[in-house]
């Protein structure tokens, strides 16, 4: 009889891999942030580097190309899995698949929001993005990578079996993520004009929290029929 | 004996094609089952059906007697499945990979890694990446996880494949302890079992057209 194995022990076991293998394929991690530097910073280049009009457009700019940015990496959450047989194995683990769906979420938010994160005061910066609207602009990220993540997933995992699905998974994966990238310029525009952007970001909380309870379910699903 | 894993009238079908139908098996305990068949013939579905990954058309599958879908995490606990992709990663060290699959099956690694690594005959490559090693070292890897398994059931997809001839050896007798200690292995082989020395039960499929 094989002994009992605790969640947790498992999560653990399987979020150390996650980020081994993370570490070892640092350009693979390194690709969207950086591509998401130069797009902010060709932005000043392009439309001219009035202060008052970069001001104007520095939330949806900074917002758009976070979104695109994360659609670039999200391949990475099953694709390997999927290729190496890791993916079958996920599935016969002894615990309730959603968890190391949500753990591999979770990693995937540490590895590729954080640094984000990191950098959202330079990217806030170099648009010129009035003072009052950083901390909203900080704070929209921080609740809405999560949703990035844990839609994402859902995307890719009903994608990866299919060769080159990443023009699909873009068609698939943006219109459900429109809401959110709406109700974050819109908090970050409230915040710059002095107004309080609690409206809109307490939807993005709710968008947040449903999708990361709701998301293991359907990403479990959409893997069971990805690895017939 | 009593029967550990049942399977009673599968169905498959993959596209088109009915790969088999009416397919029954019964594996005991302490026995082992060669399911063998030509290229095609359904031998990794059957596999990938009775180890919960797929679903079959028809039929139905138990582990003690149980419906496998009502007990999934207890099969899943009792199972170990490699299949024909080896499910090691290719960034990672033998050690690495193997410490994953220790803390899953619940037998950290810590007390003797090496010992391990000496028994598949992978020692001194174990700070280089899989992805460096050859197919066959890559496939040890794999099938270290049956020193690490305390799982009553082997169902392994063609695990000879790239093994040498010590490689096959190393295996026949892992086999012997896993029937004498009351488990079972189910597996495909396109070679014959020689020199096993334990019984080998047959389930034939035939390609159906």
């Amino acid at each position: 009889m094989a002994s009992e194995l605790s969640v947790g022990s498992q999560v653990r076991a399987l979020m150390r891999r996650e980020f081994r293998v993370a570490m070892r394929q640092r350009s693979d991690l390194m690709n969207p942030i950086l591509f998401l530097l130069v797009v902010v910073t060709l932005f000043p280049l392009g439309v001219g580097p009035e202060p008052a009009t970069l001001a104007r457009i520095a939330p949806g700019v900074i917002w758009v190309s976070a979104l695109l940015s994360a659609l670039l990496g999200l391949e990475r959450l099953f694709r390997d899995d999927f290729s190496d047989g890791a993916l079958e194995q996920m599935l016969l683990m002894p615990m309730a698949v959603e968890w190391a769906v949500l753990a591999k979420i979770i990693m995937h938010w540490l590895l590729t929001a954080v640094p984000l994160l990191i950098l959202a005061p330079l990217l806030a910066l170099l648009l010129n993005l009035p003072k009052e609207a950083w901390g909203t602009l900080w704070l929209s990220l921080l609740l809405g990578t999560p949703v990035l993540s844990s839609v994402g997933a859902i995307g890719v995992a009903l994608t990866v079996s299919l060769n080159k699905g990443g023009a699909l998974l873009s068609l698939l994966l943006l219109p459900l993520l429109i809401p959110l990238l709406i109700f974050a310029t819109a908090a970050v525009e409230t915040a710059a004009t002095g107004l309080s952007p609690a409206g809109p970001l307490a939807l993005m909380a709710a968008i947040t929290v449903l999708a990361l309870v709701l998301s293991p379910y359907a990403v479990h699903a959409a893997l069971r029929v990805s690895v017939n | 004996m009593t029967s550990l894993l049942e399977a009673k009238g599968i169905r498959s079908i993959r596209g088109e094609r009915t790969l088999f139908n009416q397919l029954d098996l019964c594996v005991k305990t302490g026995e082992l089952w060669q399911v063998q068949g030509p290229n095609g013939a359904g031998k990794s579905s059957f596999l990938r059906i009775v180890a919960g990954l797929l679903p079959a058309q028809a039929g139905e599958v138990r582990f003690r007697g149980e419906l496998i879908q009502t007990i999934r995490s207890q099969y899943h606990s009792n199972l170990l499945f490699i299949g024909h992709k080896a499910a090691v990663k290719p960034e990672l060290t033998a050690i690495e990979n193997l410490e994953y699959y220790a803390a899953i099956q619940g037998q950290p690694l810590t007390a003797a890694p090496y010992e391990l690594l000496e028994r598949v005959g992978l020692v001194g490559l174990e700070d280089i990446p899989a992805q460096r090693l050859s197919a066959g070292q890559q496939r040890r890897i794999a099938l270290a996880r049956l020193w690490l398994s305390s799982a009553n059931l082997w169902i392994l997809d063609e695990p000879f494949t790239s093994l040498d001839v010590s490689g096959i050896a190393m295996l026949h007798e892992r086999f012997s302890w896993q029937l004498a200690r009351g488990g079972s292995v189910l597996l495909t082989s396109h070679q014959p079992l020689d020199n096993i020395p334990v019984q080998v039960n047959m389930l034939n499929l035939e390609y159906q057209h």
